[in-house]
């Protein structure tokens, strides 16, 4: 098969970082290249640089054997290559036509031709067995089918080179197994696709070779078929991996938390939470498993004080307290990992010292009758930054806005666990992480509970659940749905627990 | 990284002030003017010094300094608004309600000066304050827009003040009685050495309140929940920080610094109130000055005193036959360019790269 992309020497700096540092890639026609590296070894720097958002201090782009300068996205089109980004870019209350065509509207003189694009969609939403409704609006489609207007996008402007970075992140096992297949159709239509990720199984299962990315280095290009997960992991984090983690059993104590037939509205004054209940005890790892929207967020954000609470009790060793402050339930001892680290757990225009004292900043000895000690705060953050390996350009000075995912999460889970917390809510502790990372965060969290402290694990990743969890909670529209033990369960059960399909099921039984 | 940051924005301020200066000169050279006037009389309001006639006048510095500390006061307040996220377009009504709160005491309660000038002083910062805590308390309270309630607010103060001068015994159509001298900020001693200019004692609490401004922002843990409330109200949430409390206080403070640029002007500059029937924008100038510095004391003290250089050389300027309206030209453009501060980095990126890669690193 002849490359259809080939970069060569690719350079990009950063401040305080070489994100790429003289990378050779090369895509061949018609196959699925995967871009394997952890969080911050480059991996969407040098596809930006693909797909025209930055500009490489050296090296050379040749698409088609010709020599290319891709100097903004449009070029990038132009060459036919498109990019399906982690974060969706869709207009909630357009339809997916409408959503399509943004930007690129076929017209008659002054009119959108709205007749003509919608025919085009459903052509070929048929031709790669997409099932997307074209008159759908954004708002009421869910997470998986969104990703796949992100990528009819990128089919409508004719891409041939279509780059996809880490898709499967939001996605659900079944819908994860259904990409996979529109992957494939891609290759049979004579597509190439990258595919950004830092999931091992993914890889194995779609990917013909795999390019591995370390600290801005390309550290090798693998056949697929002749490497096995455990080298993979090896090359990409550069010493051996674990994949499980290692763990005694659990030695539940007394119980921590109690949530009684809780009811939290979502912002837009729905009921997102809807009668919950459950418990955690000392020592104890509860995973709570579900889509994403199913109350996840609405019952983090009640227990951690975010979110007015409209019935229901909650209850810390007993004791109520449903109407305390987020600054009191810190105190009391409560820790949370935010699960948007950007918006919720760091300010990224403050230095990482500015942030790793964010909820303590006003306690001795940080700070003395409302005076900042800046000496006191910095040991403290260097302290924090040192033991948990945080990584970045600058130090305790360096901008959090410039730092890497996996570095800004591994601050944030530091400051928490330092926090010596008796109840830990950790909301997608490891989401956009590589397995490094991940199975750091793990063993720190395993190490918590050890310690005593009760974890309540929300997860989007059935893996990761299995992986940590002593006991699993199933959620499904704002209720739990299933309460496993993760030795008596499986990933099917839990997928259809999820889906809220079993659910029905069990009401249609109760009914007849 | 704190480190470049600031100093682009140094940068960038330097830029887009030069840039302005070039633009003006094209400006009066298409209309047929001689730009050396106009930086002929831009020298003598800040030097003092005459290049034409050859001759040195103090009475200028005194003046330009004098125009300048209402303006660096006002640019105090709304930078202490933006810095808690907060675009503070009421400076000029707090203001205003300052100058007011100034002229009532001054005018009423005569005292011995050492009770008497600090009263009148003080109660200027408590009126701005209270004219900055209402928009803060609906904001809060009710998430009206603080810009829709400031720039009512200003209205209501601009006709309430002009009425209650009014009423003050002694008042006509256009001003109220002098201000009792133990309430006035005058100095016979700075006049003495700027050639009888009207620098006062103001200066004073110019100095105190940049260094108040910077402890507060820069030390103190108030500072910090308002930085992280500006940057970002969602993680100032999480950490637990009362983000409701933190915009009234903000505004409480910032209203306290537009008053007193209000005694400033009623304390210092004129010695008695004034019945205005327009605004005179130097709270709005104020945002001009808080853009310019950079939300910073000192950036801010640099803006203000640009600005006093270019607003009290507008009446030397007509003189040389210099329309003052190219001083509002400048003024505009510098605002203009500060805007555009995006396109000025990239330029600059593109200026300094060969130096960069000299350096082998970044």
């Amino acid at each position: 098969m002849e490359p259809i992309v080939e970069l060569r020497g690719i350079t990009k700096r950063f401040p305080g970082i070489i994100a790429n540092d003289n990378i050779d890639l090369t895509l061949k026609k018609g196959e699925v290249l995967a871009l394997l590296g952890e969080n911050g070894a480059g991996k969407s720097t040098l596809m930006s640089v693909l797909f025209g958002f930055y500009r490489p201090e050296a090296g050379e782009i040749f698409v088609r054997g010709q020599k290319v300068d891709i100097s903004n996205p449009n070029v990038a089109y132009d060459l036919g290559i498109g990019m399906v980004h982690q974060h969706f870019q869709l207009v909630q209350n357009f339809t997916i036509t409408e959503n399509i065509i943004l930007g690129n509207e076929p017209h008659k003189g002054m009119i959108v031709d709205m007749a003509s694009a919608r025919k085009r969609v459903s052509e070929l939403s048929e031709m790669y067995n997409l099932n997307v409704d074209p008159d759908a609006k954004i708002e009421n489609i869910s997470v998986g089918m969104q990703q796949r207007v992100e990528i009819l996008k990128v089919l409508y402007r004719d891409a041939e080179i279509i780059i996809l970075d880490e898709p499967t992140a939001v996605l659900t096992p079944q819908e994860i197994e259904e990409l996979m297949g529109i992957l494939r159709n891609f290759v049979k239509e004579g597509k190439s696709v990258i595919l950004i990720t830092h999931k091992l199984k993914e890889i194995m299962q779609i990917a013909d070779r795999v390019s591995v990315l370390r600290q801005g280095k390309m550290v090798g290009t693998l056949e697929v078929a002749k490497t096995n997960e455990e080298e993979l992991a090896e090359l990409m984090v550069g010493r051996k991996v674990s994949f499980t983690t290692e763990k005694e059993p659990a030695k539940p104590g007394e119980v921590v938390l109690e949530v009684e037939d809780l009811w939290v509205k979502d912002q837009r004054e729905l009921d997102a939470v809807r009668g919950l209940s459950l418990s955690i005890c000392e020592g104890e790892i509860l995973g709570l498993a579900g889509v994403d929207g199913n109350g996840q967020r609405e019952l983090v954000e009640a227990l951690t004080g975010l979110r007015h609470i409209n019935k229901g009790v909650i209850r810390l060793f007993g004791k109520d307290y449903t109407k305390i402050t987020a600054k009191e339930r810190t105190d009391l001892g409560i820790g949370h990992i935010p699960e948007d680290r950007q918006k919720r757990g760091l300010i990224l225009d403050f230095t990482l010292f500015e942030n790793m004292l964010l909820e303590r900043y006003d306690e001795e000895p940080y700070s003395q009758k409302g005076i900042l000690q800046f000496p006191a705060i910095r040991s403290k953050a260097q302290e924090l930054v040192d033991s948990f390996d945080v990584r970045s350009g600058e130090g305790i000075d360096t901008l959090v806005r410039t730092m890497s995912g996996g570095n800004q999460q591994k601050a944030i889970v530091g400051r928490e666990v330092d926090l010596e917390p008796r109840l830990m809510v950790a909301s997608q502790p490891t989401r956009g992480l590589d397995v490094g990372a991940i199975e750091y965060i793990h063993s720190r969290l395993i190490e918590l509970r050890d310690q005593g402290t009760a974890i309540l694990l929300v997860s989007f990743e059935l893996d990761e659940i299995f992986n940590l969890s002593d006991r699993i909670a199933v959620i499904h529209n704002g209720r739990i749905v299933g309460m496993r033990y993760p030795e008596e369960t499986d990933e099917m059960e839990l997928g259809l627990l999820m889906s809220g399909s079993k659910e029905i099921a069990d009401e249609k039984n109760t009914e007849e | 990284m704190k480190k470049t940051l600031k100093n682009s924005h140094l940068m960038i301020s330097l830029v887009a002030v030069l840039a302005s200066f070039l633009v003006a000169i094209l400006v009066m050279l298409l209309t047929g003017l001689n730009p050396s006037r106009f930086f002929v009389a831009l020298i003598r309001t800040f030097s003092g010094y005459d290049i034409l006639r050859g001759n040195f006048n103090p009475r200028y510095i005194g003046e330009f300094v004098q125009v300048s500390l209402p303006l660096i006061l006002s640019g105090l307040s709304v930078g202490f608004a933006f810095r808690t996220g907060l675009f503070n377009i009421g400076a000029e009504g707090q203001l205003i309600m300052g100058s007011l709160g100034a002229v009532c005491v001054g005018i009423l309660f005569p005292m011995p000066i050492y009770l008497h000038l600090p009263l009148a002083i003080l109660t200027a910062a408590l009126l701005g304050a209270l004219w900055g805590a209402v928009p803060g308390f609906l904001k809060a309270k009710f998430g009206v827009h603080e810009v829709v309630i400031t720039i009512m607010m200003n209205y209501i103060a601009l006709y309430l003040s002009a009425y209650v001068i009014k009423l003050l015994p002694g008042s006509d159509n256009q001003k109220s009685a002098d201000i009792v001298a133990s309430a006035l900020l005058r100095s016979d001693f700075l006049r003495s050495i700027t050639a009888n200019s009207r620098l006062h004692w103001g200066f004073i609490i110019v100095i105190a309140a940049i260094l108040i401004y910077r402890f507060i922002i820069d030390k103190t843990v108030f500072g910090y929940e308002l930085r992280a409330v500006g940057f970002n109200p969602f993680a100032a949430e999480y950490a637990g920080i009362r983000v409701n409390s933190r915009i009234i206080s903000s505004m409480i403070i910032a209203g306290a610094f537009a008053g007193l640029a209000g005694a400033m002007l009623s304390l210092g500059t004129f010695d008695y109130g004034r019945v205005l029937s327009h605004f005179e924008n130097y709270g709005f100038d104020g945002i001009s000055v808080a853009l310019l510095g950079g939300n910073t004391g000192l950036g801010i003290l640099l803006s203000g005193l640009l600005f006093g250089i270019l607003k009290s050389s507008q009446t030397m300027m007509q003189s040389l036959g210099i329309p003052l309206e190219i001083v509002n030209i400048v003024s505009g453009l510098i605002i203009l360019f500060v805007a555009m501060q995006y396109g000025i980095q990239a330029l600059l990126k593109r200026f300094t790269k060969g130096k960069e890669e000299e350096d082998g690193s970044v």
